[in-house]
């Protein structure tokens, strides 16, 4: 195999990888501008929705067990926001931080006892396991191509949603300016309970389209929601462009730093270089350093 | 000075009742995880400093912990008999920083002292802690959380894939520690009782220091860089200064902690470096109202006791997650403020209060 | 003497330009008072010379020492204290406790001889509560020494913060409208307190909207508007300022926003 062939195919592991983390990290930014939380438990909603899909595909053909999954997920994230983040919108961000931890840790473990410990994943969507699509020399797996479909359509409904739709717009006025957004008379409340639905959905989705290349596990949430945590700092939080960009640098120096470092290390690369972004620009490679943009999705 | 020598006496009184019940019931086999149970807990109170005096959040304690009990499990354990002859080498024998000893199976090596292995990891958590303390403490709420998340992530890859740190079989085989007078840091079932006092011993005095240290010019000025950060700078508090302080003192403890277990236990596995332990730290810190060191000390000895004798089975981090969410949400600054706080409205029931209530944050 | 000489500050904020160009100076001994309309620039101006907000050009001179580029906390060992227009109280710690932090930057034990409690700490955490006592018996709130900060009231607050700023003995005082939110008897006691806190040698620069309060105690009167110095002068030169007299007539007719009871009222009833 030659070695442009070799970089294309670590190319698309990165970019596979990565964009998982971008939608991790679009979920992020999502509840993030809506209520000012950065939710840890995030992974988890991608682990649930691997979980749920795999169980309901027992006894329902693909594509309702993963529309099911998606649903009830997202059922799940609206009911976190009413439970927890509604009635303690008060406390400080220390308080909402371990709150989020907390959640993280309660929906693993109970993950753990409803399912058990053991790795499992949906079946590939088109083709099998060894079938392969030739990309100029590079094999990559079919399923490959439905993340990096799926995700890219979702980007751009959740863009068109939130531009061109009144829900979409009262979103993003209570983000930009919530006093405002409310003396226009839009229910605060009830778009940040929607914003966690949304998010906790597109976790779900992207916890589906990646099960049967990553599998899916108890504990698969937590690693994933720290990359995708990291992606949205990367890229700078509250802009979901950006948070796409930071998932795919972060997937790609990832699967890079395979090829030169112990695999032991192959984190270590990617957290080493979020804490130099974190030390030297805090507000991300493609943020405003004044703060402005923080909140705007 | 009276008020203050009260819950240092209720505190051994304490200690040395669970002694003799635990002696007396013919279970001091429990007192080794209450050992264990108590060394943890020192790391929480130094996280109490951190995060309930100064305000700061920490998601990589768990870090410092591992840092501190791997650098003596590996100066301790590691045999250096190769250089037995260099000139250098001849010299730190005499300064007893090499000794020799006897390996497991009766091997002659030479490794570090205990104490001189000590020190290096207090030197090591020092420059660890400086260096990611100095950058970090200038970010905030959730910036400080994910750098100190993101650096605990990394310590943990790297003693989970080092051959020099076992990888994922930790170390073994670390020595006992003669501390001198007499007393030895060992999992020996002869010392048992000897070691719960010497824990105990310690995590008092750690506690006693602390409480001066919060009751103190020190101290106030960390709760003022919490409540106002810019007041507190304007009148004249080198807030930065303090918090990076803050910081590497209760990475100190943290590492304490973590060489006093390894000599325990006698060996340092992956796990203490995960991000779940450091998660825990957090947790338990906040289950004793993070400002209050007494409530925290010993609800973390006590949870880690039961967590140790496996009492949650396989709930056990399900109870840690659930603890933090129940304190947050029901009482943030621990179940013994709104306790007090009851008290004392019912006292001053009698008492007529003027002046409106001000809630106002400025 | 000039205690404090400020040339050329200037502060933007994106587009607007809060404080331009400002030069001034205060003398020692002297209580002088900036005034001007809502946004005018005052606590920009004072978070410039307390050095939490850097001036973009120009320097601030303390005693002939350069202090532009000197930290808030720098700046409070120097011998300038302040307080804030919303009363930033450490809510958690009592009131005394509030006062104490004030002697920090006249105090000097650090982490290892507090936590050690060396005979030389204790017996300065002694002098740090008694000269805290002190400040608090000076503003008239000993009955409260002990209460939490956060159970005051809005003008109990700003008393508190008054003698958290004395506490650091500073000075120089800036004051950021002591007098909102004080009934008229409390302003009129804390216009004798701050005559009495001059008169021990503490220099005074105030920012007040109490017109009243202003002219009774002031030596000298600087009017901002829109960021830049339009009149300064004795009170009663300033009150026949025609430019002065317009800002106030303009702004005030447009802006009476409630609580602002006398920024329109010039002159003493
Ligand atoms: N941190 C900031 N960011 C953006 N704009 C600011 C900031 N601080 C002040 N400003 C703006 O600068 C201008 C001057 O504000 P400043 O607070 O100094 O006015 P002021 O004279 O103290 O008014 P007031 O009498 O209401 O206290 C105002 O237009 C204000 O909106
Ligand atoms: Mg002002």
């Amino acid at each position: 195999m030659g070695s442009e062939i070799l970089i294309l195919q670590y190319l698309l592991s990165g970019i596979t990888k990565g964009s998982i983390y971008a939608m991790v990290a679009i979920g992020f930014n999502l509840i993030f501008s809506a209520t000012g939380v950065l939710n840890f438990a995030q992974g988890e909603f991608v682990m649930l929705g691997g979980m749920i899909a795999v169980t309901l595909s027992f006894y329902f053909p693909l594509p309702v067990a993963v529309a099911g999954a998606v649903v009830i997920v997202a059922c799940i994230g609206c009911l976190l926001e009413l439970l927890f983040f509604r009635p303690l919108r008060h406390h400080s961000i220390l308080h909402m931080i371990i709150i989020t931890i907390g959640l993280s840790i309660v929906i693993q473990e109970a993950a753990l006892h409803i399912w058990d410990e053991k790795v499992r994943s949906l079946p590939y969507f088109t083709g099998n396991e060894i079938s392969s699509v030739k990309i100029y020399g590079a094999a990559i797996s079919p399923q490959v191509l439905w993340v990096l479909g799926t995700i890219t359509v979702s980007v751009i409904l959740l863009h068109i949603f939130l531009r061109y739709t009144l829900q979409g717009r009262a979103m993003r006025a209570c983000s930009s300016n919530p006093e405002a957004a409310m003396l226009a008379g839009i229910n605060i409340s009830n778009m940040r309970t929607l914003a966690f639905g949304l998010s906790a959905a597109l976790g779900a989705l992207g916890g589906c389209v990646i099960s049967p290349i990553t599998m899916t596990q108890y504990e698969a949430g937590a690693p994933l929601a720290i990359k995708g945590f990291a992606a949205a700092i990367l890229g700078g939080l509250g802009n979901p462009m950006a948070a796409v960009a930071g998932g795919l640098l972060i997937g790609i120096i990832e699967a890079f730093s395979v090829s030169k470092l112990p695999a032991a290390y192959n984190d270590v690369s990617a957290f080493a270089i979020l804490l130099l972004v974190l030390f030297i620009r805090p507000h991300g490679l493609f943020g405003s350093p004044s703060g402005q943009g923080v909140r705007e999705f | 000075m009276l008020k203050r020598l009260i819950p240092i006496v209720l505190m051994a009184a304490v200690i040395v009742a669970v002694q003799l019940l635990a002696t007396a019931l013919e279970k001091e086999y429990c007192l080794t995880q209450l050992t264990m149970a108590i060394y943890y807990s020192m790391v929480v109170m130094g996280l109490c400093l951190v995060m309930g005096y100064a305000g700061q959040v920490s998601l990589g304690h768990g870090a410092f912990f591992a840092i501190g009990g791997y650098t003596s499990a590996i100066l301790t354990t590691r045999s250096f008999l190769s250089l037995q002859d260099t000139w250098w080498a001849g010299i730190l024998k005499r300064l007893h920083v090499f000794v020799l000893r006897e390996d497991m199976f009766g091997s002659p090596i030479m490794t570090v002292s205990p104490w001189a292995a000590f020190l290096a990891a207090m030197i090591v958590t020092f420059i660890a802690a400086f260096l990611i303390g100095y950058p970090a403490l200038r970010l905030k709420g959730h910036y400080l959380a994910m750098a100190t998340l993101g650096f605990a992530m990394i310590v943990h890859k790297i003693v989970l894939g080092s051959a020099f740190a076992g990888a994922a079989d930790g170390i073994t085989g670390v020595p006992e520690w003669t501390l001198g007078a007499g007393l030895v840091i060992t999992g020996k079932s002869v010392a048992r009782v000897q070691n719960y006092y010497l824990a105990s011993g310690i995590a008092l005095v750690i506690l006693i220091l602390l409480g001066n240290l919060v009751r103190s010019r020190v101290g106030r000025a960390l709760q003022a860089i919490h409540d106002q950060e810019t007041a507190a700078n304007a009148m004249g508090i080198n807030t930065s200064a303090y918090k990076l302080q803050v910081f590497i003192v209760s990475a100190l403890i943290a590492a304490i902690a973590g060489v006093l277990l390894t000599h325990y236990t006698g060996g340092i596995g992956p796990s203490e470096s995960s991000i779940l332990k450091s998660v825990r730290y957090v947790a338990l810190a906040a289950a004793g109202g993070m400002a209050n060191l007494w409530s925290a000390s010993l609800i973390s000895t006590l949870i880690n006791y039961l967590s140790l004798r496996d009492w949650f089975g396989t709930f056990d981090n399900a109870v840690f997650g659930a603890l933090l969410i129940i304190i947050i949400s029901i009482a943030p600054d621990g179940p013994f403020k709104p306790l007090g706080l009851w008290i004392r409205r019912w006292s001053s029931l009698a008492r007529v209060r003027t002046g409106e209530k001000n809630h106002e944050t400025p | 003497m000039k205690l404090l000489e400020v040339l050329n500050a200037r502060r933007s904020f994106g587009g607007l330009v809060a404080v331009d160009q400002v030069s001034f100076s205060v003398f020692s001994g002297q209580i002088k008072a900036m005034i001007g309309p809502n946004g005018a620039g005052k606590t920009t101006l004072f978070n410039i010379i307390s050095g939490l907000l850097p001036t973009e050009t120009g320097k601030i001179l303390f005693k002939g020492k350069n202090i532009h580029r000197l930290k808030p906390f720098q700046i409070a060992h120097a011998g300038i204290s302040r307080t804030f227009q919303n009363p930033s109280l450490f809510l958690k710690m009592s009131v005394l406790e509030n006062v104490m932090v004030g002697r920090h930057s006249r105090t000097r034990w650090g982490f290892i001889g507090c936590g050690l409690r060396f005979p030389g700490q204790i017996r300065e955490e002694k002098h740090i509560q008694e000269a805290a006592l002190e400040q608090i018996a000076y503003v008239g709130l000993e009955h409260l020494a002990d209460s939490p900060a956060g159970s005051l009231g809005f003008g109990q607050r700003r008393m508190v913060e008054l003698a958290r700023a004395l506490a650091t003995e500073p000075e120089l005082l800036l004051l950021d409208e002591p007098a909102s939110g004080l009934n008229p008897k409390e302003t009129e006691d804390l216009g004798l307190l701050i005559r009495k806190i001059r008169d021990t040698g503490v220099t005074i620069l105030l920012v007040e909207h109490d017109m009243s309060l202003v002219m009774d105690i002031s030596d000298d009167v600087l009017v901002l508007h829109n960021g830049s110095v339009i009149a300064e002068g004795t009170p009663s030169a300033v009150q026949d300022d025609q430019k002065v007299i317009s800002v106030y007539l303009g702004k005030g007719l447009a802006h009476a926003a409630p609580g602002e009871k006398s920024s329109m009222r010039l002159r003493r009833p």
